[in-house]
């Protein structure tokens, strides 16, 4: 492991944050959980919130977050995450909540409790990760699958007649009043990771300065039931789910612009 | 502190006050309804946790959030949508977060009616949520016992780390009786070592349901087992009278008792040896007691505001060679004492194994 390499005559430039359990993952090659991951925990890092944090992981195939941060954590029914996290956040104001959920476990059976907690502009941080599809039942279709996509549950494509259209949950949460920062990023190469970094501490930031809802919506990939190779699953999130879920900040409230004009001058 | 005039639903909010509840959530629905008002106003008050929820099944997700932070917390909800809850119950079993619920039962199946019934008896005692767990139940019969079961319920979360409900028709919730509140608690100084508060100077705390292997989940499933075990030695509850010269026992919860004491009056005065069995822990349920009684000859009258649902729990107690009637109304009406009498002469006239409800 990292933490056990000799350091004496090196520079260290990247090792495993702290926040990051030293542990295997049960992701498959390419996915981008382990990204998505890496990124809050390199957050959490920055931000000296590691020991002030509780996570609330989801049902989906992140449902072992709580074994990969090294952070109290439950684990959540699917689509409650947002309840479960009102309930200790309103218990514990002064922690740090975020919840980490699927687009099947947000935009579908979650969907009352993703915009309730953001009606009431409940202090929390939620990292949304779409795939547009459900990875861990083995590939059916989500509320955000694409038009024409095939998935296990939409053999032909999905039918908007049968199926109704992707959701584009980022927009639909920077609506709402109590929602602070609603941004989608995404996660399909290395330029991309970094902006999606940087959005990620943005959300943890407003929620310390308390001003409301935060959600990053991270487009990733699902190689293993999409059917292609890791490469292959970068290059359909830039060329078929880019132009459908366009990236960009849709809800950056007052104060955080404000914070945003400080650290430029 | 004194005696006053309290409605059911004020009584178990305000003892659940007084009982240290730090932490509330809740949806509106008749006829549990100024239990959730009575929370909005007083645990605002006293700067304790309140939140009106946008459906049962967030209230319960937010129960088990804040149980698993440490909260001593409550719902409070009626039949629809305790049905609702039921996959928070679950969850609160399997990862042992303590947990009260209020239900005050109206009328069904379906949107049924807001009158006072039974008709969860099978829901809580055993058909919660999906998996192998019992929620303690407590069944108050008075406004008193509302207030008295409702503190026993907080102690009983905290101690098994369960899920406790007490469970009251719609009848116990909305009468006013004298009654007198305990004492306010202070609430406990700091959250329990195994509560979600960050991991800050120890190892990080995990509340969880998840066990991926048969092996783990059989272990848990062993271990809530032997709580269960632990829970039916120790808490058992019931209130009995005259049932040892009877020749008749009524076994009766709840409101249903209560009509059924009135009965008793009118049977005693014809000279008809009856007496009452009266279980306060729908789970744990008096099985014992109920079989030691079938043994020396007795007959058995179940009398419910349901179809005969702890009935087969009695059935079950006291064998197949005891003779058990039953007298049950349904959709929210309320038993009137003289069809228990009616029933009663019945029990006894016919000992049956037949249905004998309204
Ligand atoms: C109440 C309930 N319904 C269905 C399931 C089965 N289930 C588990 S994960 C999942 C889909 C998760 O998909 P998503 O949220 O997109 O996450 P991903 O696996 O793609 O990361 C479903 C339907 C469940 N666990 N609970």
């Amino acid at each position: 492991m990292l933490d056990t390499l000799p350091l004496e005559n090196e520079r260290l430039v990247y090792a495993r944050p702290r926040t990051l359990a030293s542990r295997y993952t049960h992701y498959c090659p390419g996915c981008t959980h382990g990204t998505a991951h890496r990124l809050i925990a390199e957050v959490l890092d920055e931000l000296g919130l590691q020991d002030e944090t509780i996570l609330v992981a989801s049902v989906g195939c992140s449902v072992f977050a709580y074994d990969y941060f090294d952070v109290d954590a439950c684990e959540a029914a699917h689509g409650r995450a947002p309840a479960m996290a009102t309930g200790i956040k309103r218990y514990h104001p002064d922690k740090i909540v975020f919840t980490y959920q699927g687009d099947g476990d947000l935009a579908s059976i979650g969907a009352a409790e993703i915009i309730h907690v953001a009606n009431r502009g409940e202090n929390i941080t939620t990292i949304f990760i779409n795939n547009a599809i459900y990875g861990m039942t083995g590939g059916q279709m989500a509320p955000t699958s694409l038009i024409g996509q095939k998935t296990t549950s939409s053999p032909f494509g999905r039918d908007t007649q049968l199926a109704g259209y992707p959701m584009h949950m980022a927009e639909l949460l920077a609506g709402i009043p109590g929602t602070a920062y609603s941004v989608r990023r995404s996660l399909h190469d290395a330029r991309h990771v970094i902006q999606a970094k940087k959005a990620i501490k943005t959300a943890f930031e407003a929620q310390m300065a308390g001003i409301g809802f935060s959600i990053v919506e991270l487009l990733s990939t699902c190689p293993t039931n999409w059917g292609m190779t890791p490469g292959d699953s970068c290059d359909w999130v830039r060329d078929q789910m880019v132009p459908v879920y366009p990236l960009g900040d849709f809800k950056v409230a007052d104060e955080l612009q404000q914070a945003r004009g400080r650290s430029k001058r | 502190m004194a005696q006053q005039l309290l409605k059911g639903n004020n009584a178990f909010a305000e003892a659940a006050i007084r009982a240290g509840c730090d932490a509330y959530f809740g949806y509106p629905i008749t006829p549990q309804t100024e239990l959730l008002e009575h929370m909005s106003a007083r645990m605002i008050e006293l700067g304790r946790v309140f939140l009106q929820a946008e459906s049962e099944v967030a209230a319960i997700n937010m129960v088990y959030g804040a149980a698993a932070a440490g909260a001593k917390v409550m719902t409070s909800s009626s039949s629809p949508g305790i049905s609702l809850m039921q996959e928070g119950y679950s969850y609160i079993a399997g990862s042992e977060v303590p947990v009260v619920i209020i239900d005050i039962m109206r009328g069904g199946p379906g949107l049924g009616n807001i009158q006072p019934s039974q008709s969860d008896y099978f829901q809580v005692t055993k058909s919660a949520g999906h998996g192998d767990f019992h929620p303690i139940v407590l069944a108050p019969a008075t406004v008193q016992e509302a207030i008295d079961l409702t503190v026993l319920a907080f102690d009983l979360a905290q101690q098994y780390r369960t899920l406790v409900f007490v469970v009251a028709d719609g009848a116990i919730g909305q009468m006013m009786e004298p009654a007198e509140l305990p004492p306010m608690r202070p609430l406990p100084a700091r959250a329990p070592d195994w509560a979600l508060t960050g991991a800050k100077g120890r190892s990080p705390n995990l509340v969880n349901s998840l066990y991926l292997g048969a092996d783990s989940l059989e272990t848990l499933n062993l271990r809530l087992q032997d709580k269960l075990h632990a829970i039916e030695s120790a808490e058992l509850r019931y209130e009995t009278i005259d049932v040892d010269d009877a020749d008749l026992v009524i076994v009766a919860f709840g409101t249903a008792a209560r009509v059924a004491k009135t009965a008793m009056q009118t049977l005693a005065d014809e000279g008809i040896r009856v007496g009452l069995l009266r279980p306060i822990t729908l789970w744990p349920f008096p099985t014992e007691a109920l079989y030691d009684l079938s043994r020396s000859g007795k007959s058995f009258l179940v009398v419910e505001m349901n179809a005969g649902q702890m009935l087969l729990d009695v059935k079950a107690a006291v064998g197949a060679d005891a003779p058990v009637s039953f007298f049950g109304r349904m959709g929210g009406a309320i038993p009137m004492p003289e069809e228990i009498v009616a029933a009663a002469h019945n029990a006894l006239a016919q000992p049956a194994f037949a249905w004998a409800g309204a």
